[in-house]
């Protein structure tokens, strides 16, 4: 496979998991609005940051309200991780890696651009804003089902899959990178009203807050939370998750190519860290010490899996 | 002003009965409804868009990928018919590839002065580079595309040879898929040959022309510019039906004296590539020097025999509009044979007669650039305005070396399908030639280029014509 082709499939992914997760954060921020209005600007804020957005979304708005927030997320074509600039730069590399893909993968990647960008050619009124985030997610899930039922389990799903899981990791990471004062002892009755609105809020950002009700019932706690977001390997978007299915797909590559490179052993490591880790000692360590050095390490793979295998030169 | 001509119509006689290789069709028609068949062309349409069936379109403020508008009703060519034009296209690729042999070689026709030896010294499109250089299997011209159009029942013209990069294989393909999946009950009413062998027959036909340091099972690439190439799409297709690489320069390099790819295991040498960028971007270091799209030392590696180039570089000077008007000259000049396939009259501007001539009767010649393609900066003098008339009437007093004329054609009509049912428009045809060392293989049918304007004369995708499917009937 040519390493332009790895490198698209790669990024491909990648932006077609990051428009999910946009998708999520508009969704999990529109919920906190309508259930809590007076903490809506602040969510909104904190939704721009976990977006990694603030600095481009502040150089042209003043203030957090929901209506600029949630256009700037959906349909600013100037913020690249806008739903429709991640599908824009994840189709164009679906068109650079096309005779990669089955014709099904192709097809649903085209689709799910052409009726978003028809669906966002407007501003997104509020009340049809759910239906819209209901239809993106649908697009999105249809690629994957694609890739999921019609491709080949060789090299091309390895780099698709880890893209997808790279992406993955760094989106949850980010969540609790911004939200981890939610999760810290607080200073507030635990069991409050206000700690139970945040908490649900993250795990509803993570698609969650049903199947952590489902292992855990109604007994919440900051410590279950992020024990549930970082090393529950049941739960998708955990972190532990996210890296056993890179260990696994990276695993498939070093088999295929009889090759061993820097980032299998990275990427074990990291695996490894995950699974040893007791969750009370992440919080005697730091939450948010601990959550910032995962980020680099996990941007840090992805480089080194661009170089190991040729992507870029 | 000459009364209006009478047009060929290919699908009817002039006392209204239908001709022969269209009656099965004829009869299957009169029994569709007219809704269901509009239904049927959206769904074609839509069919198209989902695939990504588009081409990008230049000079526009943005990069925007459009539809080449597709036309259900087939053109239909019969069994006899092709047989002719078979062996008229074959006559014709062999003669150019003859004379691309010669004119990097000893340039016997030069010396017979049966082509002026200022039309090869001064063109753009001749390569000194390729002088003396004898490409693996002795072929030049890989693939091909002829131009034809029709002016009655057996009067065919070449108006255009394309054997530089000709585009539009793809359609002939996907419009047959399409037909197929809309119309499975038309073929097995109709014996229509299959085109579907082509990517084979393309793969098969590259391999033949390995080059000798190919050890083993040749590796084939595509080279294309990238996505933003009007026809990426069907660079991305090709590949993909071949099952082979699609590559970009920056994938590949000098490596050992062989053009390589970079893939995830490292580098890889390529054997064939069937390279869809013009000449002078090929080659940084021997061409355009600003080229960001080829590879630089592959002409190197070329002339040492280390890759096959599909086409060879250089082949542009046998498709130039300026050498087309020797082109009965050169067929008979190698194969010894009058032409089976007559050139369309042309008047060459940069003779003084030829360019009075052309001068007095705008209004009624077609005037084309000599290195123009793809129907820009012609003047159709019979739908021009006179303003358009004058304009180009200055340029071609400015330049009369860079167009040729030709007459006003009297192109056949084929039915399409309108809001108010079939109605004649003009059409040509490409079909697509694939040339090894050891055959010439012609796909039964090609690419039907269609205007959809009533009246227009001009078909080019990029000046809104449409396509159709082609088929070639059994004998």
């Amino acid at each position: 496979m040519l390493g332009k082709t790895a490198g698209g499939l790669f990024w491909m992914f990648r932006y077609l998991e990051r428009c999910e997760y946009v998708a999520r954060l508009v969704e999990a921020g529109l919920r906190l609005s309508l259930t809590r209005p007076h903490a809506a600007s602040d969510e909104w804020a904190s939704v721009i940051e976990t977006a990694s957005a603030r600095e481009a979304y502040l150089a042209r708005n003043e203030a957090f309200g929901q209506a600029d927030v949630v256009d700037f997320l959906l349909r600013d074509a100037d913020n690249g991780s806008s739903v429709l600039s991640c599908l824009t730069t994840s189709r164009t590399n679906a068109r650079l890696v096309r005779t990669a893909l089955t014709r099904e993968v192709w097809e649903a990647t085209n689709e799910c651009w052409m009726t978003v960008t028809g669906l966002l050619k407007h501003r997104i009124a509020e009340r049809e804003l759910p239906g819209a985030l209901n239809t993106i997610r649908r697009q999105v899930q249809l690629v994957k089902g694609a890739l999921h039922g019609t491709m080949l389990r060789n090299d091309i799903y390895n780099f698709a899959r880890i893209g997808t899981f790279v992406e993955r990791a760094d989106n949850t990471a980010r969540i609790l990178d911004v939200k981890y004062y939610v999760l810290l002892p607080s200073t507030l009755p635990v069991g409050s009203a206000y700690d139970n609105v945040q908490w649900e809020n993250i795990l509803r950002s993570v698609s969650a807050h049903r199947s952590f009700r489902h292992i855990h019932g109604n007994e919440t706690s900051a410590a279950a939370i992020a024990n549930f977001l970082i090393l529950d390997g049941r739960m998708p978007r955990s972190l532990a998750f996210c890296y056993g299915k890179i260990n696994e797909n990276l695993g498939s590559l070093e088999t295929e190519y009889g090759e061993r490179h820097p980032c299998h052993q990275q990427a074990s490591d990291t695996l490894a860290k995950l699974r040893g880790q007791d969750i009370n000692a992440v919080f005697e360590r730091g939450l948010h010490e601990y959550i910032g050095e995962f980020i680099q390490q996990n941007n840090a793979l992805g480089f080194r899996i661009e170089a190991d295998y040729r992507i870029n030169e | 002003m000459s009364p209006p001509p009478a047009f060929f119509n290919e699908m009817e006689n002039p006392d209204g009965s239908t001709r022969e290789p269209y009656r099965a069709y004829s009869d299957w028609f009169t029994g569709e409804d007219m809704a269901r068949l509009k239904r049927k062309s959206a769904e074609a349409e839509a069919f198209f868009r989902r695939t990504g069936i588009t081409f990008n379109v230049y000079g526009q403020q943005e990069a925007t990928e459009r539809l080449i508008p597709f036309d259900i009703v087939p053109r239909i060519i019969s069994a006899a018919e092709w047989h002719r034009l078979e062996r008229g296209i074959e006559q014709r690729v062999r003669a150019i590839n003859a004379f691309l042999h010669d004119i990097y070689h000893r340039q016997e026709i030069l010396r017979a002065g049966r082509v002026p030896v200022k039309l090869i010294a001064g063109n753009e499109a001749f390569l000194p580079e390729m002088i003396g250089v004898s490409p693996p299997g002795g072929i030049y011209t890989h693939i091909v595309g002829i131009d034809l159009v029709r002016t009655g029942p057996h009067e065919f013209f070449v108006l255009e040879d394309n054997a530089r990069t000709p585009s539009g294989v793809s359609y002939m393909l996907e419009n047959r898929e399409t037909m197929m999946q809309m119309f499975p009950e038309l073929f097995t009413r109709n014996r229509v040959r299959d085109v579907a062998r082509y990517p084979r027959d393309l793969a098969n036909s590259l391999a033949a022309a390995a080059p000798d340091k190919c050890d083993g099972k040749p590796v084939i690439c595509v080279l294309t510019p990238g996505i933003f190439n009007s026809a990426y799409f069907e660079h991305s297709f090709l590949a993909d039906q071949m099952g082979v690489e699609l590559v970009e320069g920056h994938d590949l390099r000098v490596v050992d004296g062989r053009i390589a790819m970079r893939t995830t295991r490292g580098y890889k040498p390529v054997d064939v590539m069937y390279r869809r960028v013009d000449d002078d971007f090929l080659d940084p270091l021997v061409f355009n020097p600003q080229s960001m799209l080829g590879v630089p030392g592959i002409m190197d590696v070329y002339r040492s025999g280390g890759i096959t180039i599909a086409n060879a570089p250089g082949t542009g000077i046998a498709d130039d509009k300026a050498i087309y008007s020797y082109m009965p000259e050169i067929v008979e000049f190698y194969t010894g044979e009058k032409p089976l396939l007559p050139n369309v009259e042309t008047w060459r501007c940069s003779e003084p007669d030829a360019l009075k001539y052309v001068l007095e009767n705008l209004a009624d010649l077609v005037v084309k650039e000599v290195h123009g393609s793809g129907g820009y900066g012609m003047l159709v003098g019979p739908a021009a305005s006179r303003k358009e008339i004058a304009d180009f009437r200055r340029k071609l007093e400015a330049k009369p070396g860079n167009y040729i004329a030709q007459p006003t054609l009297a192109l056949s009509t084929a039915p399409i399908l309108t809001a108010k049912g079939l109605a004649p428009r003009h059409l040509d045809l490409r079909p697509f030639v694939l040339v090894s060392p050891n055959k010439i293989t012609i796909t039964p049918g090609g690419l039907t280029r269609v205007a959809l304007k009533k009246g227009s004369l001009v078909v080019n995708s990029s000046q809104g014509g449409g396509t159709k499917d082609t088929w070639v009937l059994e004998g």
